[in-house]
C-alpha cells in the first residue's frame, strides 16, 4: 500500500481536534465538585446528547473497520446486526427497562443487581465487567496502534501513549460529562469524515446498479477470484434474507433462525439492555422520560448506519473482483503460507486511496475519534464500576465524597495503564487476548435472563439470579467445548472438551449464534428453578421501582407524542421493519 | 432544556466544523489543483468544506438562538 504522507493541512485538522477535546474537559472542570458530578455527570444530559453519545460509546474504531470488514466478507447481511441486532434491542431497553434502572436511582448497572438480588450477584456482574472493559479498552488500543504504524508510519508507542494521554486528560478533567460532550461531537466527526468516502466509492463504481452488478461477480465468481470457500446465488452480497433459509447458501453461514434467536434476542438485548458501557449515557439524563428516550434517539442513526460503515466494505470487495479502474484494491496478507485478503484494511486503505491531503485530515480525524469515543466510554464505565461497586463496597465503605471523586480520578488512571498494559500484552501475546475475549464471552452471553426475570418477574430470587449466571456462563463453555465451526482445528475455536466434536456448525459466526442461545436457556431455567426452591431476598415494598409488577407506570400522557417513549419506539421498530424488507 | 446553561454543546461542535470547514474551503481555493486525481477529479476539498462549513454556521447559529431566548 502506498503509505502517503501526511500534509500540513492534515495535520493542522487532526491538532485542531485535539485542541477541541482537552478543551471541553478544562471547561467542564470547573464543575466536577462532587463523585456525583463525576460518575453521573450530575443527571443532567440533554436526552439528545445522551442519545448521540450512546451510539457513540459503541462505535469505537473496530466496530468501524471491522463493520466494513464484515460488508466486504458478507454484504448487505452484515446490517443485521443493526437492523435486528440493534435496533429492537434499543426499543426495548428505552421502553421497557430504563424506567426501573432510571427509577431505582442505582448509580450503575452492578448497583441495580444488588438493590434487586443481592450482593454476590452485584460482584459477580462487577469484577467480571471491569476486567473485561479494562481488557477490551487494551485490544482496541493496540489495534489502533498497529494501524497507524501501518498506514503512516507512525511509532507504535507514540501513538499508543499520545491518544490514551488525550483520552485520560479529558476523562480525568471532566468526568463521565466530558466523555459525554466528546462522544457527541465524535459522532458528527465519524458521519463527516466516513460519508465522502461512501460518495466517492460509489461513484466510481457506478452508483447502486453499478454495485449490484459488480457484487453479483463477487457471489458468483468469489471462489475462483477472492478465495472464498464456496460461490453462492448472485444476490449473496445484495439481499439480507432471500438466502438466510439455509446455512450454506449465504456467506455468513447461518440460518434465519440461529440468526434471529442468538443475534436478534440474545446478543443483541444482552449488550444493548445490560451493559453498563452504553447504558450508563442513558442512566445520566436529566429526567426519567429523558432517560427513556436516550436509546430511542440513538435507534435513529443506528438503524442508518449500516449506509455509512458496511457499504464501504461492499464497495471496496466489488470494486476488488471487477478490476475496476482507478478503484480501491483489498490489499492482500499472508496468513499461515496462504494469500488472503486483508479486510480490516478496507476503511482505513480507501480514506488513503480516495482522500486528497485536507480531506484525508479529516478522515484520519474520524478514525481517531471512533477510537477515542470507544475508549472513553470503556475507561468512564470502569471508573464508575471500580469506585462504586467494587472500591466503595467491598475497600473503604464511608468515606467522604470528596474521597470518592479522588478514587475516580485515581482509577481513571490506573484503568488506562492497565489497558496500556493490555495492548502491550496483546501486541506480544495475541492468544491470551484470544483466551480472555472467549471468556468475556461466556460471561455476558446468560446476562440477559438475569435481568429479564429480574426486571419482570418479582419471585426471582438472588441465589437463583447468581446461579443461574453461573450455569449460563458454564454453558456456554461447553457448547463451545463441545462444537467446532466448519473447517477449524480443535483448541480456542472450540471442540476442546472431547475428542469427539458432538456438532459440526457452518461457520464460526452461527457456533457463537448458538452458543448465545444455550447459555440464555440455561441461564433462565436454571433461575426459574432455583428462584422457586429458595426464599424471596427482596420484600414487595424492597422491589418497588425495580420490578415491574411492583412499580407505578409513568404517566406520559401529558407529554406530546414525539416525546412518547412508546410511540416513538413503534415508529422505530416500523422504520427498522421497512429497512429489512427494502433490502430483503 | 439542560439545568447548565453555562455551556452549550452545540458551541464547540459549530465552532470545530466551522475552523475545519473553512480551512478545506480556502485550501480547495487554493491549494494545488493536481491533488484530486485520486478523489475521481472532484475537488472534494472545496465542496466537502462546504458543507462542513454550513453545518457548523448551523450549529453556531441554534446555539445563538438559545441564548438569545434566556
Amino acid at each position: 500500500m502506498a503509505s502517503s504522507a501526511l500534509g500540513p493541512i492534515d495535520w493542522a485538522i487532526l491538532l485542531t481536534y485535539f485542541a477541541f477535546v482537552i478543551g471541553i474537559g478544562i471547561v467542564l472542570k470547573r464543575g466536577m465538585k462532587s463523585s456525583s458530578d463525576f460518575f453521573l455527570a450530575g443527571r443532567a444530559i440533554p436526552g439528545w446528547i445522551a442519545g448521540l453519545a450512546f451510539l457513540s460509546a459503541n462505535l469505537g474504531a473496530q466496530e468501524v473497520i471491522g463493520m466494513a470488514a464484515s460488508g466486504a466478507k458478507y454484504g448487505i447481511s452484515t446490517a443485521h446486526f443493526y437492523w435486528i441486532g440493534a435496533v429492537p434491542a434499543m426499543v426495548f431497553v428505552g421502553v421497557f427497562m430504563m424506567p426501573f434502572y432510571y427509577g431505582s436511582k442505582a448509580r450503575s448497572v452492578p448497583e441495580y443487581l444488588k438493590l434487586r438480588f443481592d450482593e454476590k450477584t452485584r460482584a459477580f456482574n462487577a469484577v467480571s465487567f471491569a476486567v473485561m472493559t479494562v481488557f477490551s479498552s487494551g485490544i482496541s488500543m493496540y489495534a489502533m496502534a498497529k494501524l497507524m504504524h501501518l498506514l503512516l508510519g507512525w511509532d507504535f508507542n507514540v501513538s499508543l501513549w499520545v491518544s490514551a494521554a488525550i483520552v485520560l486528560g479529558y476523562i480525568s478533567l471532566g468526568g463521565l460529562k466530558s466523555a459525554i460532550y466528546n462522544e457527541v461531537m465524535q459522532f458528527f466527526l465519524i458521519v463527516f469524515g466516513f460519508a465522502p468516502l461512501v460518495f466517492l466509492g460509489l461513484r466510481n463504481i457506478g452508483g447502486w446498479d453499478g454495485l449490484k452488478t459488480s457484487l453479483a461477480v463477487v457471489a458468483t465468481q468469489g471462489q475462483a477470484t477472492l478465495g472464498h470457500a464456496k460461490d453462492y446465488n448472485a444476490d449473496a452480497w445484495t439481499s439480507a434474507w432471500h438466502n438466510m433459509g439455509t446455512a450454506g447458501a449465504n456467506p455468513m453461514g447461518v440460518e434465519w433462525f440461529g440468526l434471529a434467536m442468538g443475534l436478534g434476542f440474545v446478543l443483541s438485548f444482552g449488550y444493548w439492555c445490560t451493559d453498563f458501557l452504553v447504558v450508563q449515557r442513558a442512566m445520566v439524563a436529566e429526567n426519567a422520560n429523558a432517560a427513556r428516550r436516550v436509546p430511542l434517539i440513538a435507534a435513529v442513526p443506528k438503524m442508518l448506519f449500516p449506509f455509512l460503515v458496511i457499504l464501504p466494505g461492499m464497495i471496496a470487495v466489488g470494486l476488488t473482483a471487477n478490476h475496476v479502474p482507478g478503484g480501491f484494491m483489498i490489499p492482500e496478507k499472508i496468513v499461515a503460507g496462504a494469500k488472503v485478503l486483508d479486510y480490516d484494511m478496507v476503511i482505513p486503505g480507501m480514506l488513503l486511496h480516495y482522500f486528497p491531503t485536507g480531506l484525508l485530515g479529516l478522515g484520519l480525524t474520524a478514525l481517531m475519534a471512533s477510537f477515542m469515543s470507544g475508549m472513553a466510554g470503556n475507561v468512564t464505565a470502569f471508573n464508575t464500576v471500580w469506585t462504586y461497586d467494587i472500591y466503595q463496597s467491598y475497600i473503604a465503605k464511608d468515606r467522604s465524597d470528596r474521597h470518592y471523586l479522588w478514587m475516580g480520578r485515581v482509577a481513571t488512571v490506573v484503568g488506562t495503564l492497565v489497558a496500556l498494559a493490555a495492548a502491550y500484552l496483546a501486541a506480544g501475546f495475541n492468544n491470551i487476548m484470544d483466551m480472555l475475549q472467549l471468556v468475556f464471552a461466556f460471561v455476558n452471553a446468560p446476562l440477559f435472563a438475569t435481568f429479564l426475570l429480574g426486571m419482570f418477574w418479582k419471585r426471582a430470587t438472588g441465589h437463583g439470579a447468581f446461579w443461574g449466571l453461573v450455569g449460563g456462563t458454564i454453558a456456554a463453555a461447553i457448547h463451545h467445548g463441545l462444537t467446532l465451526p466448519y473447517g477449524a482445528i480443535a483448541g480456542i475455536k472450540g471442540g476442546w472438551l472431547t475428542s469427539q466434536v458432538v456438532h459440526l456448525y457452518p461457520s464460526e459466526m452461527a457456533q457463537n449464534f448458538w452458543t448465545a442461545i444455550w447459555s440464555w436457556s440455561c441461564c433462565f431455567a436454571l433461575t426459574i428453578v432455583i428462584s422457586l426452591a429458595t426464599r424471596r431476598t427482596r420484600s414487595d415494598e424492597e422491589l418497588s421501582g425495580l420490578v415491574y409488577s411492583l412499580t407505578e407506570r409513568t404517566d406520559d400522557r401529558a407529554l406530546p407524542w414525539y416525546k412518547r417513549p412508546a410511540m416513538l419506539g413503534l415508529l422505530i421498530l416500523a422504520a427498522a421493519l421497512a429497512l429489512n424488507l427494502l433490502f430483503a | 432544556m439542560s439545568t447548565d446553561i453555562r455551556f452549550d454543546l452545540r458551541l464547540p461542535i459549530g465552532l470545530l466544523f466551522t475552523i475545519i470547514g473553512v480551512v478545506l474551503v480556502l485550501y480547495g481555493m487554493a491549494g494545488p489543483a493536481d491533488i484530486y486525481a485520486r478523489s475521481l477529479g472532484i475537488n472534494v476539498n472545496l465542496r466537502w468544506g462546504m458543507v462542513l462549513l454550513v453545518f457548523g454556521a448551523g450549529m453556531l447559529l441554534l446555539a445563538r438562538r438559545a441564548r438569545g431566548r434566556e
